[in-house]
């Protein structure tokens, strides 16, 4: 048995100061939950593909007299399948059971917790709450995956409770592939920037959707010298992730509550770097491109758009695949993964005013301390969806 | 200890509609509970794991020993093979039923009557 195949233990998660504490049976729930749902992308998951080549492809063959034409008409016929439908079901308990033992652990001890934050908040002129930000439709529709009350959900008023079950369970969801501070992506950004860029020091970065900003506090750690802005409309993942950061040590690191499709806040051209990292696929069709010709306006000549997300669907990408990476769109409450997947980005970008030639797409995985954590797997065993290898969706906006 | 009912809230039910896998929900109800309890007996043998562990090395444990305990490289790692292996003993069934999809096999009926004939 190699190392990598037995998923690294709950304990090698890093405990900042606001990180809730763990008794030894909700560690023990979560290593069991990335132990199972490790079993289920990895060991059972292919079974899935088995199904539909099986038999699944050939009943719709002979029903149709040909091909399905796109993931959906899989889908509905996967639906069908008892074997599917049994892992999906086996899938979803694992969402559930996950929420409740990170609820459960953050709840019990809410009261520390909010007080922990507070003294990281209190008065700081790096966290600013806007209590008249609206929460989006698009936020509102359902609980996004699975995550009771969402992100800008409270238990009581002023609570980081979403925050803390947020950032105490990523771990089990994504299998440990996120590193021990669930940064991985943020860390693979300052890597890469420092391969294409060396030597360049932004003035400004703008992180859109940031959540408890994991994927920001890396960048602000390896620029101090840079201002850098991370803005979302939910209270209390902000309150939980500024206080978090501040536990880290990144102090050049401002959050705001705000829109994104609404960034009259900043003049045109006020950044140097202007990013979202797993965000896309929570808006809608329209608040999308709109968040990113805000996006465009306020980013300087010269300066870097990126947007990380799971791969675009494409036409070379075989249907099978694009169904199975729609899974959590309609069995994790994620309602507009599904279509944000299929849209032409390339072209929404351009629309925003970044011609293509100005575009670029590359891989990124994310960067982990490889003796504790796995290196993501890719390929047939891959949890599509959740997998912690991203696209760059990117562009350098020309000088004039 | 804060006022709400964290235990009540914990389990409290996400926003949206939830998908129809079983076809009935006695079904869906049982998956629940059923992978609960797979999920509680993996945290009792880890607890155990963690009590036999502790006697090992001191030869006396306290509950704060416990709480506190933090596997190192190779104690994480069998603990961690522990699970492995007892969610593969559990999934059994559907591990095989994956297996089983490979194949194309007539009833056991039916080799039978031909093993009887032939
Ligand atoms: C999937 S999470 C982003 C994850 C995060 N960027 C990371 O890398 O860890 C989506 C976040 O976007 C926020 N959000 C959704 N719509 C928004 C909007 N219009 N403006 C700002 N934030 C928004 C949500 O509150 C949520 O925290």
């Amino acid at each position: 048995m190699k190392r990598e195949d037995v998923p690294p233990p709950y304990t090698a998660v890093t405990r900042h100061e606001v990180f809730p504490t763990p008794t030894h049976d909700e560690a023990a729930r979560f290593n069991f939950l990335t132990a199972f749902n490790k079993y289920l992308s990895g060991v059972v998951g292919p079974g899935n593909k088995l199904a539909y080549e099986k038999r699944v492809l050939p009943a719709f063959r002979a029903e149709h007299q040909r091909d399905p034409k796109d993931r959906f008409e899989i889908r509905h016929a996967m639906n069908k399948d008892p074997w599917h439908r049994f892992w999906s079901a086996c899938k979803r308990n694992s969402m559930e059971m996950r929420q409740q033992n990170g609820r459960s652990m953050v709840l019990r001890q809410l009261e520390a917790l909010d007080a922990k934050a507070r003294e990281f908040n209190a008065d700081r002129p790096t966290l600013e709450l806007n209590p008249s930000v609206a929460t989006p439709r698009y936020q509102n529709a359902v609980d996004i995956h699975c995550m009771p009350g969402s992100y800008h959900g409270e238990e009581r008023p002023g609570d980081v409770s979403a925050g803390a079950n947020y950032d105490c369970g990523i771990f089990a969801t994504t299998a440990g592939g996120l590193g021990a501070l669930s940064d991985g992506g943020g860390q693979a950004l300052v890597e890469w920037i420092k391969r294409e860029r060396p030597g360049w020091t932004p003035k400004r970065i703008l992180d859109v959707g940031c959540t408890i900003g994991h994927n920001i506090v890396p960048l602000a750690l390896a620029f101090p010298e840079t201002e850098i802005i991370a803005i979302d409309t939910a209270a209390p993942v902000l309150r939980y992730g500024h206080a978090r950061a501040q536990a880290l040590g990144a102090k050049n690191l401002k959050f705001i509550q705000m829109n994104a499709e609404d960034l009259s806040r900043f003049p045109d051209g006020h950044f140097d770097w202007v990013q979202t990292t797993m965000f896309l696929h929570e808006l809608s069709g329209k608040a999308l491109p709109q968040i990113i010709r805000e996006g465009v306006r306020v980013l300087a000549p010269g300066g870097l758009m990126l947007h990380l997300e799971q791969p675009q669907y494409s036409d070379e990408m075989p249907l099978y695949e694009q169904f199975i990476r729609d899974w959590d769109a309609f069995n994790n409450n994620e309602p507009f993964w599904s279509a944000m997947h299929a849209m032409d980005l390339k072209k929404v970008i351009e629309a925003a005013g970044l011609p293509r030639s100005s575009q670029f797409v590359t891989g990124v995985r994310a960067v982990v301390d490889p003796t504790v954590f796995p290196v993501a797997a890719s390929g047939e065993k891959e949890d599509h969806g959740r997998a912690a290898v991203w696209n760059a969706y990117g562009a350098w906006k020309p000088q004039s | 200890m804060s006022d709400i009912d964290y235990i009540l809230r914990a389990g409290a039910r996400a926003k949206g509609k939830r998908p129809d896998f079983l076809g009935d929900p006695s079904s869906e109800r049982m998956l629940s509970i059923l992978l609960a309890v797979v999920g509680e007996v993996s945290v009792l043998k880890e607890r155990l794991d963690t009590v036999e562990r502790l006697l090992d090395s001191k030869g006396t444990i306290s509950r704060a020993d416990i709480e506190k305990y933090q596997p190192d490289r190779d104690a994480a790692y069998q603990r961690g093979l522990m699970t492995k292996e007892y969610i593969a003993r559990v999934m059994r069934g559907v591990q095989q039923e994956m297996e089983a999809m490979q194949t194309d096999e007539k009833p056991v009926a039916d080799i039978s009557v031909d093993l009887r004939d032939n």
